[in-house]
């Protein structure tokens, strides 16, 4: 826990305090901060019960081989006269130590690096086009112009439909016979895609998929961020005779740095987690080879038999991978002097 | 606003104009070409040609309410997002405020917790929460839907109802201490009247989270008069024999009331977002 050392030499000013003696460092913190502790023990008890528990417990499983049929730690019969006898189960999960990571990570089993591969470019190219029309739009729309306020209506229309809805709509159009996909492409001359049935064309309907349903968030975000760059500075430019580009490269990229910042980190985290858009438009198809990692991780634990250990094992290491995403970004960042 | 006005040429103004047309309608033809296929005939919905209209009937809007499952699954979802945002706000709108306001020890690993926990990806906790769950005989009831999108909208809702209590003046807090309000009966009598739109957007973002999750709902629920809409409706297409006759007016039912909502709430809901982001 870290103690920020203005508090602790702030004077307490607490109601009760013992005179007799210079009070201990803790005493004093606690009679400076109890009421601040007390308004956040409900959240902290909640996430210790509903984070941390499972959490720590997660990690514990996933040194072990609990799977379906081995979770029971006593088995159970019914005897005669109507009472249940319990004896310990022989085949009760046992520990194994990080057997379930080398599974994983050698590829004996499941289809981790073709999931991991899956993942990044399932990441990669839905952010990097959230971003990028999302910026193209908000310049558009900063812009004084009629009808803007339609405009952004209509732009913001894939945001209010639920992610599930969305996942179906697209799936509906990318639907092999006579989905909308591909009666377009024949009306224009082409042959109709059997989008499902090959890795990139189906990974390809997702990312459509998330692409529609993300950008207005990046949109919304980014134009926020815009309204908040001082005219002046335009002016300023102008003055000195910048070109539109450049105008845009060293005053609107610059000022958008803190928005930018924080939702790339944002969209990348949530794009890498994206689970419905993945389980309910590819469901894997062809064959699981468009699962990313959340997906797989699913479907090894709770579709056929069920195997919690490996699932939980799939889920540290997707979680380590974050966090090690996350503190390298922030590293980036404060090296170029943000303050964030 | 700083708004950027510069003379623009006729030819950029229409080109201008253009891309926002191309993009709000790829926007919203989605939308749209659901909304046309719900009103299509079931035999006619994946005609082979190109049709809008294709003799517009109201029945699959009556079979969906009437021949399936959907209102109850309506209804449970309706239950569970409620649920969720009830809890999520009441436990995590004091912490709020004291993560805002107060400079205490352990502040920081508090904030930074919070961040984490809402990176976690739902595999993570799925497998642990779904043991807790079964231990406790919870499997395939509502409750365990919620207590699982409580590890989500708890932490969500600190983070987003601390960033509006940052935009709250310090000063009103002042004034009440000197008028002799102790913390607690500040944050009740001043702050949390004042803090109105901050819980408004927050609970209804948390609606719209637990609303449409998938995942917890397909691992947690196992019989139909269970089911929320998010597992529901993969019930109507299924590997083989897809029911779009089924899909397609589900979707718009539960797009409409959520999208208006929506509509209501984004503007509010941007601000929020961002301050609660950037303010950290």
């Amino acid at each position: 826990m870290a103690i920020d050392p203005q508090t602790v030499a702030a004077p307490p000013t607490g109601p009760a305090r013992a005179p007799s003696r210079p009070p201990g460092r803790i005493r004093r913190a606690a009679t400076t901060h109890w009421y601040a502790w007390a308004m956040v023990v409900p959240v902290v008890i909640v996430l210790g019960v509903l984070v941390l528990y499972p959490l720590v417990r997660g990690i514990f499983i996933s040194f072990t081989d609990l799977n379906e049929s081995n979770q029971r730690d006593e088995i159970c019969t019914k005897v005669l006269g109507g009472g249940t006898e319990c004896v310990p189960n022989p085949n009760a999960a046992e520990f194994v130590g990080l057997d379930n990571y080398v599974a994983i990570l050698t590829g004996e089993k499941g289809e981790f690096w073709l999931q991991f591969v899956n993942t990044i470019v399932w990441t990669a190219s839905c952010v990097a086009l959230h971003y990028a029309i999302g910026l193209g739009l908000a310049v558009m729309l900063n812009r004084k112009i009629r009808g803007r306020g339609i405009y952004r209506v209509l732009l913001i229309v894939p945001w209010a439909v639920p992610a599930f809805v969305s996942a179906f709509a697209w799936k509906f159009i990318f639907n092999e016979r006579n989905g909308l996909a591909n009666l377009a492409l024949t009306s224009i001359g082409l042959e109709p895609v059997a989008w499902f049935s090959e890795r990139w064309t189906s990974l390809f309907t997702a990312i459509v998929t998330n692409v529609w349903l993300g950008v207005p968030f990046m949109m919304v975000a980014l134009l926020g961020g815009l309204q908040s760059i001082s005219a002046d500075l335009y002016e300023a430019a102008e003055m000195d005779g910048a070109t539109p580009w450049q105008r845009f490269v060293n005053v609107t990229l610059p000022g958008l740095r803190p928005v930018s910042a924080t939702v790339i980190l944002l969209g990348t985290i949530w794009t890498f987690n994206m689970f419905p858009i993945i389980f309910l438009v590819t469901e894997g198809q062809p064959a699981g080879q468009t699962e990313i990692l959340v997906t797989g991780a699913f479907r090894a634990a709770f579709e056929g038999i069920r195997q919690y250990a490996f699932a939980s094992a799939y889920g540290m290491l997707i979680l380590s991978m974050l966090v090690v995403f996350a503190v390298a970004y922030r590293k980036m960042l404060s090296r170029q002097g943000e303050v964030w | 606003m700083g708004t950027v006005d510069r003379k623009r040429s006729t030819g950029r103004s229409v080109l201008l104009h253009l891309a926002l047309v191309t993009t709000s309608a790829i926007a919203v033809a989605p939308v749209l070409w659901i909304l046309l296929s719900s009103l299509k005939p079931a035999n006619r919905i994946l005609s082979s040609e190109i049709k809008l209209f294709d003799q517009p009937t109201l029945d699959n809007y009556r079979n969906v309410l009437s021949n399936t499952d959907f209102t109850t699954w309506f209804l449970n979802s309706v239950v569970v997002a409620a649920f969720t945002m009830v809890l999520g706000i009441f436990m995590s709108a004091t912490a709020g405020y004291a993560l805002s306001r107060f400079n205490f020890p352990g502040r920081r690993s508090l904030m930074w917790t919070f961040l984490i926990t809402q990176m976690f990806p739902v595999a993570i906790l799925i497998v642990p929460i779904y043991g807790i769950m079964s231990n406790l005989g919870l499997i395939n009831t509502l409750t365990s839907l919620v207590i699982a999108y409580c590890t989500v909208a708890v932490p969500f809702c600190t983070w987003m109802l601390k960033g509006y209590f940052d935009t709250i003046p310090r000063e009103l807090d002042e004034a009440a201490a000197l008028d002799g309000l102790g913390p607690f009966s500040t944050f009740w009598r001043v702050i949390i009247p004042l803090a109105r739109p901050g819980l408004a957007v927050t609970m209804f973002y948390t609606f719209l989270t637990a609303w449409g999750e998938v995942a917890y709902a397909t691992a947690f629920l196992q019989t139909d008069d269970k089911f929320t809409l998010g597992y529901g409706l993969q019930t109507f297409v299924p590997q083989f024999n897809k029911q779009w006759e089924y899909l397609t007016p589900a979707a718009i039912l539960i797009t409409i009331p959520a999208a208006m909502v929506f509509m209501l709430a984004q503007r509010h809901l941007v601000g929020g977002l961002a301050a609660g982001a950037t303010k950290g």
